[in-house]
């Protein structure tokens, strides 16, 4: 029977520095893959490394056909200590600088973990919809590069299917978890159509820029923004600017931020004020994203009286992402305004966080499920129930037709015994090759497609609850 | 089967559709699935269509428009309604007002059934053009003012929820802010023009059976008050901005106004009207 092992790190277990010494570029997984391949006791491998984990499912070979229990569980944890012992040549790193931080996933743990990742349960943040992109490129690596076998490629297609379900069917993804898409997810429930709203940021900093990103790429077209140091909100504004930006904002160290910025670049109008012209934009623009340094309240409640009737009452809607504060409280008071600061936008965060916590309970059930099916399956990969399986079917058919055909003859009992006798003769003959064949493949690597070519043959998978 | 019959099964089958639709919109505010919508509409479509035939028939026997009784008049208000509902979603994409006309029908469609069937009113006078689009006119106006209304109770709702802070159980499932307000609007728009015409052929009508436009009938006073209160609300909105909040409060004020000048003036007061409710 096929082992299936997965050895990794991941954010739970290791610092970020450990993570990024074992990372795999895509180039770097593909020659370990072609490597790998050259092991022996490896039959199948898979590399799966992304900001937050890198892990390695396998599958290993029985180092003899037929094996006592003890001898291949042995047989398992050789093809593991060769794994770590790979991975530290690969990445010239001592298996003591990782051995503490790596977890080692056997048979139905493998599965699970598989699934939970890529269902999104595992992730820092529960429900995070990377996940399953990066899973699914890891496997086409995997695919391309013939390190999938059989095995992994029905684990990770279940893979795939479970996670989508546990993606439609509970609410993990539902729900803003970070700051700047809880205050999207605000401008949608205020505004009905943001691609005809205007966007206002005053001052600068990452979480402010990240907002104004994720509004651009739910379909904000204008931007103004404004800071005191007038170059500063020039540079910025180029930086929205469709026209002036040469799309290289891309920048590394955001690779790794789980909130990734969909890629569709509208063109985006953005223009730089003066500082002081604020109050006066308050007449055009309908979202304001303010993240200063000041102290002091840089637009006060009489502002945005004075600025709500000259726009007649249209609504707005501030963010303010600064500490100390730059909006004054009261602009909530104001009627069609509404003003949300970081604490509010925070417990948003910390509510739906929970929400996603309480729905992953439903997706850990989901998870369970597919792992008890998937054990199944590949418990019958093996010869002997394969082989018994097939010839029950072959028997069954056999026995049926006959006792059909015997019915309307009307026989006496010898010939019937005969033609009983000659039916069962006629399956076992054509049952003999095909289950040598199976016991003796001539090519042990792949003798799990074999098995699995067989009992797709005869559909035999269907009978197991599949 | 006589005809008395056939338009009673058809009320019937109606409400039936009708309640199957507020049971399909309801279960979407649970589970925001969009196809419950369509199916929402579907249903109200399908009861509206044999409501109007149920209409028909009474309007065949009656040989004009059946409106004068409280059984009469409710059927009408509530086909009114629905129609109306239909016509916007169709045109406005309104959906989220399924789930306030959708009830509101079958209420007032249970309203008709228990009601006393009292025998309709019987006159001479009661037939012509200007009385049937007097009648026309005016519950179309009032149907869209009830989804008006409809609109500003739940902008209601859902302004508080973003202004306080506390996302409760409408939050997530209720539109924007914007989408409802302008939903408002649409409907204020359409029913105050069917409520104007509607007025405006009552008063030729008047004048063509009682030789006179006005008669301070208490009928005609509300009526009056209920218009200056949506005029007012027009024209607060397009002169100093009264979106929102203060729009929806008016909206709903409104609506009580109106639904007094309709029921209330007739059971408290009276009035020429008397007759069609009861």
């Amino acid at each position: 029977m096929s082992d299936i092992t997965l050895i990794g790190i991941n954010h739970k277990t290791a610092a970020v520095e450990l993570r990024e010494a074992l990372a795999f570029t895509s180039e770097e997984a593909t020659n370990a893959l072609n490597a790998l391949g050259n092991n022996t006791k490896i039959k199948e491998a898979m590399i799966f490394s992304t900001c937050n984990r890198m892990e390695i499912l396998f599958v290993s070979a029985p180092s003899k056909k037929i094996q006592s229990e003890g001898n291949n569980i042995e047989a398992g944890e050789d093809a593991t200590q060769s794994m770590i012992n790979f991975l530290s040549e690969y990445k010239n790193l001592p298996t003591t600088r990782f051995k503490d931080s790596l977890y080692i996933y056997k048979g139905s743990d493998a599965i699970k973990h598989l699934f939970r990742v890529a269902s999104s349960l595992d992730s820092m943040i529960i429900g995070e919809p990377q996940i399953l992109g990066q899973v699914k490129a890891a496997y086409r690596l995997a695919s391309a590069n013939k390190s999938s076998g059989v095995v992994i490629n029905r684990l990770m297609h279940k893979a795939f299917s479970i996670a989508k379900k546990v993606r439609r069917e509970t609410g993990i993804g539902d729900n803003a978890v970070s700051i700047s898409y809880a205050a999207i997810e605000l401008a949608n429930k205020i505004f009905s159509d943001l691609s005809e709203r205007k966007v206002m940021l005053l001052g600068a900093g990452e979480m402010a820029e990240l907002a104004v990103e994720h509004l651009i790429s739910h379909g904000v077209k204008n931007i103004v923004v404004a800071n005191r140091t007038f170059e500063n909100a020039v540079v910025l504004a180029d930086k929205f600017d469709s026209n002036k930006n040469s799309d290289k904002v891309s920048d590394k160290n955001r690779r790794c931020n789980a909130q990734n910025v969909e890629n569709n670049k509208p063109s985006v109008v953005a223009e730089a004020v003066r500082f002081e012209e604020r109050e006066q934009m308050l007449k055009d623009v309908d979202i304001i994203i303010s993240s200063t340094g000041s102290t002091e309240y840089v637009l006060t409640a009489v502002h945005v009286k004075k600025s709500m009737s000259l726009r007649k009452s249209r609504p707005l809607f501030f963010i303010d992402i600064a500490v100390p504060r730059d909006i004054d409280p009261a602009v909530n008071k104001i009627d069609n305004a509404y003003l949300y600061d970081i604490d509010d936008l925070q417990s948003i965060v910390d509510d739906n966080m929970d929400e996603r916590k309480k729905e992953a309970v439903k997706g850990e059930r989901l998870v369970d499920e597919a792992v008890i099916k998937f054990q199944r399956w590949l418990e019958n990969l093996d010869v002997v129930p394969t082989i018994v399986a097939i010839r029950e079917k072959i028997e069954t058919i056999t026995e049926l037709e006959t006792e059909k055909t015997l019915n309307s003859l009307h026989l006496g009992e010898e010939e019937q015994e005969a033609i009983k006798r000659m039916t069962r003769a006629i399956t076992s003959k054509i049952m003999h090759d095909p289950i040598r064949f199976l016991k003796n493949t001539g090519n042990h690597r792949n003798d799990t497609f074999y098995l699995n070519a067989a009992r797709e043959i005869f559909n035999i998978n269907n009978m197991n609850g599949d | 089967m006589t005809l008395e019959n056939i338009a009673y099964i058809l009320f019937l089958i109606a409400t039936a559709l009708y309640t199957g639709s507020m049971a399909v919109y309801i279960s979407y505010l649970f589970r925001q699935k969009e196809e419950f919508q369509n199916y929402g509409f579907f249903l109200i479509c399908a009861g509206a269509l044999l409501h109007f035939g149920g209409i028909c028939v009474t309007t065949i026997i009656m040989g004009t428009l059946p409106a004068y009784n409280l059984q009469q008049t409710l059927y009408i208000a509530a086909l009114a309604l629905s129609g109306t509902f239909i016509v916007l979603n169709q045109k406005f994409n309104l959906k989220i007002l399924g789930l306030f006309a959708s009830p509101l029908v079958v209420i007032m469609m249970i309203a008709a059934f228990m009601s006393p069937d009292t025998p309709p009113l019987k006159a001479s006078f009661l037939k012509g053009f200007w009385l049937v689009s007097h009648i026309v006119t005016i519950f179309t106006g009032e149907a869209a003012l009830a989804l008006a209304c409809g609109a500003g109770i739940l902008y209601l709702i859902q302004e508080k929820a973003i202004k306080e802070k506390r996302r409760g159980f409408f939050y997530k499932r209720l539109p924007s802010l914007a989408l409802l307000d302008s939903t408002s609007y649409t409907s204020v728009i359409t029913g105050f023009t069917m409520l104007t015409t509607g007025l405006i052929t009552g008063l030729i009508y008047a004048k063509s059976v009682w030789g006179t436009f006005w008669s301070w009938d208490p009928k005609e006073i509300w009526s009056a008050v209920t218009w200056l209160v949506y005029a007012a609300l027009l024209h607060g909105r397009l002169t100093s901005g009264w979106r929102g909040r203060k729009s929806a409060i008016m909206t709903i004020v409104g609506f009580a106004v109106l639904l007094f000048t309709l029921f209330g003036v007739n059971l408290l007061i009276g009035g020429h009207h008397q007759p069609f409710t009861k």
